[in-house]
C-alpha cells in the first residue's frame, strides 16, 4: 500500500467553513426559541442578577466612598485594619498551599487507585461542605480550648491554638479543604489512568509520571481550584469567628474586622474594609473568567461552580 | 525461532471472579499473535499481565530465560499501545515519541533523540508532523504516533490493546494492512488483543482463542479456522449451523442421511452436534440433506438461503455463489439437496454456547467488566 493514496490516515478532520463560527444551534432557526421568549428569559435572568448580585456589590463601593476618599484611606491605614489584612493574607498563605498538597494527593488517591475505604474518604472530603462553619470552629474549641481534650497539655507547654493564629489557620484549612480536591477528582477520574500507565510502560518512575504527565493534565483544573480555595480562605467568617476571640490587632481577620466596625456604627470604615475583600473577590473572578476563556475545554470536565 | 515469552499456569482473580484461569502459552520471537475472544474472556487481562500492568495471582511469565513475573513495568521494557492511544495531550508528537528515550536515559543527547524520533516518524509514515499536538491528528495518525512511541524504547515485545477498536471501518482496514507490513519490516514480537475474528485471521501469524479465562485453542490462522478444537472456537470464528446427529461406530446419521466417517480413530457413539458453516453447505442435484427453502436473499455476489430440513425440521443457512446454477433459480418452497462439505461434530454434553462475562457472573463489578474487555 502506498502512502500517497492513504488520505484517510494523513488528513486532519476538515470542518466545513459554515460551521467554524461557533455552535451549530445558534444558526438553526428551527430548533431555537422565538425572539420574544429569548428576550424575556435573558432579561429576567439579567435583572435578577443585577438586583441580587450587582447592586449589593456596587453599594459596597458607594457606601465605602460616601464620606470621601480621605475617610476611605484613613480607615484602611488604621493599624487594626492593617493587622487584619496581614492576618488574612498570612492565614490564606498557609492554608492554600497545604490544601493544595492535601487536595492533589487526595484526588490522586481517589481517582487513580482502588482501595478499601475510598467511599469513606470521599465522604470525609465533603464534610466541610455539609457541616456549618460555626460547628467546625466549635470542634477546634472543644479539642484545643482551655476546657478541651488537649487544653491542659497545651497550656502546660505554653502553646496557644484557640484565640491565636494557629486556630485561625486550622479553621481556614478545614473549611476550604474540599475546594481543590472536589475540583480535581472528576477531572482526574475522567482522564483515567491510561496516560499514567503509558508513561510507566515507557520507563518513567512514579515521580516522573506525576510531574511530566499527571500534573500537566490537571494544571488548569488545579489553578481553578486554588483560586476558589483562595477566595474562600480570605472570606471565611463563621469558623474563624468562633476560634479567633476577636482580639483587635491580633486575631481579627478582614471579615471579623468588618463585623466589629459595623457593630460600632463606623459604616464608612466597615464598607471601606469590605471593599478590599470585594476587590480581592473581583480579582479572583477576573482570573477565573480568564482561565475559562483560555482553557474552557480542559475545565469543562470539572466545571460545576 | 527462539521462544521469546513463556506463560506458565498464569491465573488472575479479581475479587472472586477468575479473569485468567490457568494460561499456558509460548510466543516465539518475531511472531505476530492475536488474542481473540469475547468480552470477559480475559484477553486484555492477559495482555496487561504480560506488560506488568497487572500482577498475577498465580503462575509465571518468562521473557527469554528471565523470570519476569515479579519485574516492574519499567523493568520489563514492553511497548504497550492503549486502545485510546493515551498520547500525552500537552506534548507535541516529537515529545510524545521522545518521552521513553528521555526518562530512560537522563541527560541524553537531545540531537540524537531528535534524530531517532524523526526516523521513527518516517517508519510510521508521519514525517513532517513532529510539531503537531495529538488534538491536531486524526484517529489513524494518533494510532501510529502511539506505535512509534512504543517502538522508541526498542521493546522486547509490542503489546496492542484492541488496536483498531476506536477507528472507523475504512481506516481500520487500511491500518490493518499497514500494521502487517510494519511488523514484517521491524520484526518485533507483537501480541494484539481483538474481539473481531476477521481482524485476527487477516493480520496474525497465530491466533489464540480465549474464553472464560482459558485458552480454547492456539494455532495458525488455518488451524483454528479449518480445524476448530472446540464448539466455542467454531462458533466464535464465523457463522454456523448446528445440526443434531448421531454417531454409531464409523457412521454419522444426519437428517436422514448416513455419512461414513473418514477418521481412523474410534469416536464414542451417541448423540452429537454437527457444526457446519453456511458456506460449507454444497448444493447438489440429489442426495445430501433435504431441505425446503424458506427465504432466498441476495447479498452482493452471495446468495443466502434459509431452509428447513425435511427430517428434523431444523433451520439451516447456506451461502452459495450467485453463479451456482441451482441457487440462482431457487425460490421459496423448493426442495434443495445440501451436502456438508466440511464439518465438525462434538458430543452433545460438551456443547457450550458463547457466553459473556455478564452471563457467567451477572453481578460482576463494572470495573472488572471493563478491564476484561
Amino acid at each position: 500500500m502506498s502512502a500517497a493514496k492513504d488520505h484517510s490516515l494523513l488528513d486532519p478532520i476538515q470542518v466545513p467553513a459554515e460551521f467554524r463560527g461557533g455552535p451549530l444551534i445558534r444558526k438553526n432557526a428551527a430548533i431555537t426559541e422565538p425572539a420574544w421568549l429569548r428576550a424575556l428569559l435573558i432579561g429576567g435572568a439579567l435583572s435578577f442578577l443585577s438586583l441580587f448580585l450587582l447592586l449589593p456589590l456596587l453599594s459596597v463601593f458607594t457606601e465605602a466612598l460616601r464620606k470621601g476618599f480621605g475617610v476611605y484611606f484613613s480607615a484602611l491605614r488604621e493599624p487594626d485594619a492593617l493587622s487584619a489584612i496581614e492576618l488574612t493574607l498570612t492565614a490564606t498563605a498557609i492554608a492554600v498551599p497545604l490544601n493544595l498538597a492535601f487536595g492533589v494527593s487526595a484526588a490522586w488517591a481517589i481517582a487513580k487507585f482502588e482501595f478499601r475505604g475510598k467511599q469513606f474518604l470521599i465522604t470525609l472530603i465533603d464534610l466541610p461542605f455539609s457541616v456549618s462553619p460555626v460547628v467546625s470552629g466549635l470542634i477546634y474549641v472543644l479539642i484545643f480550648g482551655a476546657q478541651g481534650w488537649a487544653g491542659p497539655w497545651m497550656s502546660e507547654h505554653e502553646f496557644k491554638v484557640i484565640f491565636a493564629i494557629p486556630g485561625i489557620v486550622l479553621a481556614t484549612i478545614f473549611v476550604t479543604f474540599p475546594f481543590i480536591a472536589r475540583e480535581l477528582i472528576p477531572l482526574m477520574q475522567e482522564q483515567g489512568t491510561d496516560d499514567e500507565m503509558a508513561a510507566l510502560t515507557l520507563g518513567a518512575s512514579g515521580w516522573q509520571t506525576f510531574w511530566r504527565v499527571t500534573l500537566p493534565n490537571i494544571k488548569w483544573g488545579l489553578l481553578y481550584g486554588v483560586l476558589l480555595c483562595n477566595a474562600r480562605a480570605m472570606g471565611e467568617f463563621g469558623a474563624v469567628s468562633v476560634v479567633s476571640g476577636h482580639i483587635r490587632g491580633h486575631t481579627n481577620t478582614l471579615p471579623l474586622h468588618i463585623e466589629i466596625l459595623y457593630n460600632e456604627y463606623q459604616f464608612a470604615a466597615a464598607f471601606a474594609v469590605a471593599s478590599i475583600l470585594a476587590g480581592l473577590a473581583l480579582v479572583t473572578l477576573g482570573l477565573k473568567t480568564f482561565l475559562e476563556w483560555r482553557h474552557g475545554d480542559e475545565l469543562a470536565a470539572s466545571r460545576r461552580h | 525461532m527462539t521462544t521469546e515469552i513463556k506463560i506458565r499456569g498464569v491465573k488472575k482473580t479479581f475479587a472472586a471472579f477468575p479473569a485468567l484461569n490457568g494460561i499456558d502459552l509460548d510466543i516465539a520471537g518475531g511472531e505476530l499473535i492475536a488474542l481473540l475472544g469475547p468480552s470477559g474472556s480475559g484477553k486484555t487481562t492477559l495482555l496487561r499481565a504480560i506488560a506488568g500492568l497487572e500482577t498475577v495471582t498465580d503462575g509465571q511469565i518468562f521473557f527469554g530465560d528471565i523470570d519476569a513475573t515479579r519485574l516492574t513495568v519499567q523493568q520489563r521494557r514492553v511497548g504497550f499501545v492503549f486502545q485510546h492511544y493515551a498520547l500525552f495531550k500537552h506534548m507535541t508528537v516529537l515529545d510524545n515519541i521522545a518521552f521513553g528515550l528521555r526518562v530512560r536515559t537522563p541527560r541524553s543527547d537531545e540531537g540524537e533523540i531528535r534524530q531517532r524520533v524523526l526516523q521513527l516518524l518516517d517508519l510510521v509514515q508521519l514525517s513532517g508532523l513532529e510539531k503537531r499536538f495529538p488534538a491536531q491528528l486524526s484517529g489513524g495518525q494518533k494510532q501510529r504516533v502511539a506505535l512509534a512511541r512504543a517502538l522508541a524504547i526498542e521493546p522486547r515485545v509490542l503489546l496492542l490493546d484492541e488496536p483498531f477498536g476506536a477507528l472507523d471501518a475504512r481506516v481500520r482496514k487500511d491500518l490493518r494492512r499497514w500494521l502487517r507490513a510494519l511488523h514484517d519490516k521491524t520484526g518485533v514480537t507483537t501480541v494484539f488483543v481483538t474481539h473481531d475474528q476477521e481482524e485476527a485471521l487477516e493480520l496474525a501469524d497465530r491466533v489464540v482463542v480465549m474464553n472464560r479465562g482459558r485458552v480454547e485453542q492456539a494455532g495458525t490462522t488455518d488451524e483454528v479456522y479449518e480445524h476448530p478444537a472446540t464448539p466455542f472456537v467454531f462458533d466464535f470464528l464465523g457463522d454456523i449451523n448446528i445440526l443434531r446427529g448421531e454417531v454409531s461406530g464409523r457412521s454419522l446419521r444426519l437428517g436422514g442421511t448416513q455419512i461414513t466417517l473418514e477418521t481412523d480413530g474410534i469416536r464414542p457413539s451417541g448423540p452429537v452436534d454437527v457444526y457446519v458453516r453456511p458456506h460449507d453447505l454444497r448444493l447438489m442435484d440429489s442426495g445430501g440433506l433435504e431441505a425446503r427453502v424458506d427465504t432466498v436473499q441476495r447479498s452482493g455476489a452471495t446468495i443466502l438461503i434459509t431452509a428447513r430440513l425435511l427430517q428434523g425440521g431444523e433451520i439451516v443457512y447456506a451461502e452459495v455463489s450467485h453463479l451456482h446454477p441451482i441457487a440462482s433459480k431457487s425460490k421459496n418452497g423448493d426442495v434443495l439437496h445440501l451436502q456438508p462439505a466440511r464439518y465438525e461434530f462434538f458430543a452433545r454434553e460438551t456443547h457450550e454456547a458463547v457466553k459473556t462475562l455478564q452471563d457467567v457472573v451477572p453481578n460482576a463489578v463494572p470495573e472488572h467488566r471493563e478491564r476484561s474487555r
